[in-house]
């Protein structure tokens, strides 16, 4: 489908598209199986320019916004789901401080992640995921110092990422309204890391805990005010959402590249199995429903970046749609290819592994069901 | 440092086919590209760029539509490309060419070190790099796979020899051709290419070089293409048939007898 990207856009989807399918899928097994982060590449994407799609000019950007992040993350993806994350979740790290920065921290972290600083978000705990107001992380006032101390569980590029935006509870009685957003350097003493997953897929990027012992974080790197912590969060996860529903966008779109060429070659009872009209009935499904996410995700990144303020049930939407057509796609990948999509030496098996966290990560899709479901009665329509 | 870059517009290979009667290739509908080599001799310029500070100029000779390559060189980060274009240069040989770009590296001036890819994949000579450096009296070395380093007044290269390298110091200014061995090329960034569209490419016509008229041009080419023709395939398979162990001893002898075993 034609979707009247600027001169700027296409440029950005051509080149990601040139460096994914040159630099990236020859070595996508290789980080699948080892699980390493992909620094060489990510230090490419940073010369090419990719990390300042999203990050405004004044910032050493080239003035994009969600859409251009989409645009980047969706060709990535397309060749290697895990090595597109540890650059989606660097767009996800800056958000926050995009949103909610006061100029001297865009000025001193937006240039720096611009250049390509690696950021990360970390809301997420072992007692709180869907049930985020149940953090137990802490940071205590001491001076002009507040006092970190708790354990974030599952956060994307830890380790890796020089950047955090960190919520921690700075006033438990007041609940959700007790929550405060901070920006946490690497290397900050009482600042480590902890264990590092190992996952079914997506396994080209770092998931890891981040530990807080008594780490002092000066107040001038809040965001926002304290008690903002929540709603730092929501609207970063609002604006970060369409950047998963490409995700699950490009790992689909991979898929049915792949089955279109595998159809050709493929020979049954005497003919390629594209012959079949079963198989092309799949075939027409899977390209539907992905045209149809696609469609949705970019209307919902434009809406957004033509500064709708409005935005959590289109966000919610486009991800959960998105990540639930990647799901079923990557299926029937793997069902079109038959025993050889279950062999790891094909490629649909890592895509239907990769697919499924989509359905999970950034607000579960059934999570984000309620949030659509909250939004039609609230509107009353 | 300022350093100068010399690229060459040549069709791509992987694309062309030869028209058996008349023996010649066919060019029409076929890609042109940076001579391979040359993409290297870019990525070094501008790698020495990022050690040791300066500019990176390339340049190139050739009919306007060679524009294309000096505005990808662009997209890439290079500072500054000039055309040497002009129909009175048309027909240059590699002396011819060497002599024209000498007299340009002349004029840009003050040019610390230059770099040109090993050979271009059309004409396959590798005599335009040395050449140019003949003309400027300066020193240079062919088949560099690696700058060790520059101080003001040297260049300390490996140049690539059969089983292994040389290492070799140069006086500055001097010229380089690479390998393919020497670096992995960039890709182009997303300012190098908006910049790349935006820019128009400086065109220098023999006017605005100080060059002696017999020098250039087919005049200045003493080399003369008489005939271009495709060598005829020589080679013949054999088949050898029988039971596989009959198959065995055939080939074994057949490699003996041609001294290959």
């Amino acid at each position: 489908m034609e979707y009247f990207f600027t001169e700027k856009q296409q440029i950005i989807r051509d080149l990601t598209r040139r460096i994914a399918e040159e630099k990236i899928a020859p070595v996508v097994k290789e980080f699948d199986e080892t699980g390493a982060f992909p620094w060489e590449i990510v230090r490419t994407l940073a010369k090419s320019d990719l990390f300042r799609v999203f990050i405004p000019e004044d910032y050493d950007g080239l003035g994009g916004g969600v859409m251009e992040m989409a645009i980047v993350t969706e060709e990535l993806s397309r060749i290697c789901g895990g090595i597109a994350l540890g650059y989606a979740a660097t767009g996800l790290g800056s958000m926050p401080i995009l949103l909610f920065g006061n100029e001297a921290q865009k000025k001193e972290y937006m240039t720096r992640v611009a250049n390509g600083t690696v950021a990360a978000f970390a809301l997420t705990e072992a007692s709180a995921g869907s049930d985020a107001s149940n953090m137990t992380t802490t940071a205590t006032r001491d001076g002009d110092y507040y006092i970190l101390n708790g354990v974030k569980q599952w956060i994307t590029n830890g380790g890796e990422a020089d950047i955090y935006t960190v919520i921690a509870m700075t006033d438990k009685k007041k609940g959700s309204r007790g929550a405060t957003a901070f920006i946490v350097e690497k290397g900050t003493p009482g600042f480590t890391f902890g264990k590092k997953e190992d996952k079914m897929g997506i396994r080209a990027s770092t998931t890891r805990e981040l530990i807080f012992d008594n780490c002092r974080v000066h107040k001038d790197q809040i965001l926002a005010r304290p008690g903002m912590g929540y709603i730092v969060a929501l609207r970063t996860l609002d604006r970060t959402r369409p950047g998963v529903g490409a995700q699950a966008v490009g790992i689909a779109q991979g898929a049915l590249d792949a089955c279109l060429k595998y159809t050709k070659e493929r020979e049954q009872f005497g003919q390629p199995i594209a012959n079949f009209q079963v198989i092309q009935h799949m075939l027409a499904d899977m390209a539907t429903q992905i045209e149809a996410a696609r469609a949705l995700v970019y209307a919902t990144a434009r809406m957004i970046d033509s500064g709708a303020e409005d935005i959590s049930k289109e966000s919610a939407m486009c991800k959960y749609f998105a990540g639930d057509v990647c799901m079923k796609v990557t299926t029937d990948a793997v069902q079109i290819f038959g025993g050889y999509g279950y062999m790891k030496e094909y490629p649909v098996e890592k895509m239907m592994r990769d697919a499924k966290i989509t359905q999970i990560y950034e607000g579960t899709n059934q999570i984000q069901r309620n949030v659509v479901a909250q939004n039609l009665w609230k509107k009353n329509k | 440092m300022k350093i100068v870059v010399c690229i060459k517009q040549v069709p791509d290979t992987t694309d062309v086919k030869i028209n058996k009667e008349t023996n010649t290739l066919i060019r029409e509908g076929v890609k042109s590209i940076i001579n391979p080599y040359d993409v290297y001799a870019i990525e070094e310029g501008l790698a020495l760029k990022e050690i040791y500070g300066g500019s990176v100029t390339v340049i190139s000779m050739g009919p306007p539509q060679v524009c294309e390559a000096l505005k990808e060189a662009v997209s890439l980060g290079v500072d500054n490309v000039i055309l040497i274009s002009d129909r009175a240069f048309a027909g240059a040989d590699s002396l011819a060419t060497s002599y024209t770009l000498a007299k340009t590296i002349e004029k840009i001036g003050e040019v610390d070190l230059i770099i040109t890819g090993k050979q271009a994949i059309d004409g396959d000579t590798a005599q335009v790099g040395p050449g140019i450096a003949e003309w400027l009296h300066i020193p240079h070395s062919t088949y560099i796979k690696a700058v060790e380093e520059i101080t003001g007044e040297h260049i300390r290269v490996q140049r690539m020899i059969e089983g292994g390298y040389e290492r070799i110091e140069l006086d500055m200014p001097a010229l380089i051709t690479v390998v393919k061995e020497i670096n992995e090329p960039r890709f182009p960034s997303i300012r190098g290419i908006l910049r790349s569209r935006e820019i128009e490419v400086p065109i220098w016509t023999a006017n605005d070089l100080d060059v002696d008229e017999t020098r250039i041009g087919l005049k200045g080419s003493p080399t003369q293409v008489v005939t271009i023709a495709t060598p005829e395939l020589g080679s013949k398979g054999e088949i050898f048939r029988g039971k596989a162990e009959e198959q065995v001893q055939k080939l074994f002898a057949a490699l003996r007898e041609r001294q290959i075993v």
